[in-house]
């Protein structure tokens, strides 16, 4: 299937800033999903509030938009009414981590298969750039005019933490390794957590005079580095990227379908 | 005797009418005094295949069910005060998204953590306006365990018919106390079931564009349909949008769906209203003891009526108006500060002859309350 | 019949709202009688006084609670202290010599069965002293027969207990006999 048959042209052009990463977001998604060939039926995405969430509106699946921070728990209820459709629950980091952390880690601790991407713009972008839980110490949101003073999640350590089975981390500007992530994650058969580090040159860029799209992207690729590189370990603040964890964890609609067989079969 | 009489507690009787309607999906998160209602759907839910799910909180399990009930399940949730407040942004979005879903909210005193588990009657008023914005909410109750396996059922029926959440506002006594009821035989109770879209595929499905009799057919997630469901203002599609044309059309239709049928969602009960000079007004538990003093003065010869309400919203304001009508006095009995009192005032054609018998102290309004409340009235020259 | 309001009262672990239950059950599934159980929950219900209230009657129980017992049994010395002073004048109180002294008199007739000692002595079990003091209680009281409780508990409990809870149930009724005597 071609990649524009993915998508809801009738709902163009989208609500997305001029040099935006979200944009890259979805075309890295739907080469994914592409080379998959699933089809369009059996894939559900579900999302929440914020630039990010808007992404659920452009694609030709079934979409459901619903409430700041709640996405992964509505996908959890679609999930385990119909445990054969796909999820994928694009987030923003504010959505994910801040309103929607809570349910965040408990997704991460059910293994319930299904990919959250948290597209990591370390801002509040729908409502003008305030600072969010990935803003990060020191920089400059409209709600930290004299730069922040909370410390960022780190949200792989989180992830990993909290139980995910496949973490992986990467950027709009590795848009090769983006697909490839992505495409794996959602084969992945548990919670699968993608960061995508993608651009808001409007409020971050603008705000941290990093400059605009183009910047913010060369950015990406001077301030990470892929796992375990030579160069991590010349200078550790450079940030990893690739796949952090992928392990194979009982799932938990698979697990609860043992609850019913042991339910029907009268044992404990 | 047989398996389908039972000695139960309200919470176990509402698990048992929930079944009954078909529920087979049930997310929730353990409070006081509605748990019994989370333990028994686990112990049920799994052995007829359906699934029960624990989430972190009331919050996600409100949007839990709500996402189960977009892939065609008929869905539910219990809680309490506190939880019902959580919930009342996804609520929000039920009622925006029009997605069938029934919440029990077994009410303890409150505000706050409260009184959690003594009764109360004090979230009447949040269940009407509890999520922010104009809308139209079903909440039903119910005073004993045959009305609440009914009611529990027509819930879910309303639920289905007109795309709405519906709220069932019961309370610590009725959840709790324990008394016998007879599970009505299938077929007993009429189910109404998803209304789903005949729109073949291929052909272009609009989601959100009622039919003419206002009802809206429904393709599950994961079917041949696939489109856009959003808590924003959205048009036929789905699609969100802010054109002030397709914002007060959809608002309109959200709110007129359920007023316009106030008649039809309208549950009551009259006891001795016919003849009565002095009426009651009372649901839940404080309709028990409502009842128990309208018999004890009938047998005395007083002509003192009940109107048990078991449609608390939409109000049933004409019922209301019908029977105050003529009566010397109009005694609602409730365990808040006034709550069904405000309603029952703006309906009826004398407010200045409404008054209140309450007791909010988590105790169960007693007919002895009751009693002495009327006297005072009576003493009151009316 | 004379509607009965009943109060069970003890401390957790003693099986008093167990046998509430099982009586009310009794009554509305097995003698054709309307019944309504109701407890105290929450803190209240962990520690101190647990309570249980159970009404019975051949017409229709709309207020659920019972604010004087006709029938009262206190288990313990603070269910006592408690509840005695609730009692319906001329009701009937139940206590367990082992459990309570009996400090004051009250306008009711106040009967100390020796429920405890009797289950330790024949049965040496104390889960199933509640059945006994159920079985004391439908001797003195008439209120249900004692095949409509062996029904509830078939129905209720494995059918390895069984015979230690009918033998339970058939000590009460000797001593709640006795004690009517």
């Amino acid at each position: 299937m071609a990649i524009k048959d993915y998508i809801r042209e009738r709902f163009f052009p989208h609500m997305w800033c001029p040099g935006c990463g979200h944009g890259m977001v979805l075309n890295g998604l739907l080469r994914a999903i592409e080379t998959l060939g699933m089809s369009k039926n059996e894939i559900v995405m579900v999302s929440g509030i914020g630039c990010s969430s808007r992404i659920s509106g452009y694609v030709d699946f079934h979409t459901l938009h619903t409430i700041h921070g709640r996405a992964l728990a509505f996908a959890t209820g679609v999930k385990m009414s119909r445990p054969e459709l796909n999820l994928i629950v694009p987030m923003g980091d504010g959505d994910a981590l801040s309103i929607g952390g809570n349910h965040f880690i408990h997704a991460c601790r059910r293994n319930i298969a299904m990919t959250a991407i948290v597209m990591n713009n370390r801002i509040y972008g729908m409502t003008g750039g305030q600072f969010s839980p990935l803003t990060g110490y020191g920089a400059m949101a409209t709600t930290a005019p004299y730069r922040n003073i909370d410390h960022g999640f780190d949200i792989v350590q989180l992830a990993m933490a909290a139980g995910a089975t496949y973490v992986a981390r990467t950027t709009t500007y590795h848009v090769k390794q983006m697909t490839e992530i992505l495409r794996d994650a959602i084969i992945h058969e548990g919670f699968s957590v993608v960061e995508i580090m993608s651009q808001c040159p409007t409020y971050f860029g603008r705000k941290n005079k990093i400059g605009d799209a183009p910047e913010m992207l060369e950015w990406f690729k001077n301030t990470t580095t892929p796992i375990g590189s030579k160069a991590k370990q010349e200078d550790p603040s450079l940030i990893e990227r690739g796949v952090f964890v992928q392990k194979e964890l009982p799932e938990y609609c698979s697990e609860y379908a043992k609850v019913v067989e042991r339910a029907m079969k009268g044992r404990s | 005797m047989s398996d389908n009489v039972k000695f139960l507690q309200g919470n176990e009787a509402c698990v048992e009418a929930a079944l009954y309607s078909g529920m087979d999906f049930f997310a929730g998160y353990p409070i006081t005094p509605s748990t019994e209602i989370a333990e028994q759907m686990a112990i049920r839910l799994p052995r007829i295949g359906g699934t029960y799910l624990q989430m972190e909180d009331e919050i996600a399990s409100l949007c839990a069910i709500i996402g189960a009930s977009l892939t065609g399940h008929k869905v539910m949730t219990a809680t309490s005060g506190p939880g019902f407040s959580l919930m009342q942004e996804a609520l929000g979005y039920a009622v925006m998204a029009e997605i069938p879903c029934v919440i029990v909210n077994v009410q303890r005193g409150g505000p706050s953590t409260g009184n959690p588990t003594h009764v109360s009657q004090g979230d009447v008023n949040q269940a009407r306006w509890g999520t922010h914005g104009d809308h139209a909410i079903v909440a039903l109750t119910a005073s004993n365990h045959e009305d609440l396996f009914r009611v529990t059922v027509e819930g879910f029926n309303i639920a289905e018919t007109y795309r709405t959440p519906v709220i069932l506002l019961f309370d610590e006594v009725v959840g709790h106390m324990r008394e016998k009821l007879v599970i009505p035989n299938p077929g007993e109770i009429p189910l109404v079931e998803r209304l789903k879209t005949s729109v073949k595929e291929g052909i272009d499905y609009h989601p959100y564009l009622p039919r003419e009799d206002g009802r809206l057919p429904m393709s599950d997630f994961g079917a041949v349909h696939r489109y856009n469901v959003t808590g924003l203002f959205h048009d036929m599609w789905g699609f969100p949008t802010d054109n002030p044309k397709i914002v007060h059309g959809l608002l309109r239709h959200l709110v007129d769906k359920i007023d316009n049928n106030a008649h039809k969602i309208a549950m009551y009960k009259d006891f001795y209203v016919d003849d009565a000079d002095r009426l009651l007004i009372s649901y839940g538990s404080a309709a028990r003891s409502a009842l128990h003093v309208v018999e004890n003065r009938r047998s005395r010869g007083e002509r003192l009526g009940l109107l048990e309400l078991q449609t608390l919203w939409p109000f049933p304001a004409q019922i209301v108006r019908e029977r105050a009508r003529g009566m010397q006095s109009v005694t609602v009995v409730e365990m808040n500060k006034g709550q069904v009192l405000e309603a029952v005032k703006s309906a009826v054609d004398k407010p200045d002859r409404v008054f209140l018998a309450n007791r909010t102290d988590g105790v169960l309004i007693t007919p002895t309350d009751i009693r002495n409340f009327l006297r005072v009235i009576k003493g009151k020259g009316i | 019949m004379e509607r009965c309001r009943m109060v069970f009262s003890g401390s957790g672990g003693q099986g008093v709202i167990t046998a509430a239950i099982i009586l009310a059950e009794a009554a509305a599934i097995y003698e054709n009688l309307t019944a309504v159980q109701s407890q105290v929950y929450g803190a209240e219900a962990r520690g101190g006084a647990t309570r249980s209230d159970v009404i019975i009657a051949d017409s229709t129980i709309y207020f659920p609670k019972v604010n004087q017992p006709n029938v009262l049994v206190c288990l313990t010395q603070e269910a006592y202290a408690k509840f005695s002073p609730i009692i319906r004048p001329g009701g009937l109180l139940i206590t367990d010599r082992r459990y309570v002294t009996l400090m004051k008199k009250v306008d009711a007739r106040q009967r100390e069965i020796p429920m405890f000692e009797t289950v330790m002595d024949k049965i040496g079990k104390p889960i199933v002293f509640n059945i006994c003091m159920l079985g004391a209680v439908i001797a003195m009281t008439d209120i249900v027969k004692p095949d409509a409780i062996m029904k509830v508990l078939e129905r209720r409990i494995p059918e390895n207990f069984l015979e230690m809870n009918r033998q339970a149930l058939h000590l009460g009724i000797e001593l709640g006999y006795a004690a009517k005597r």
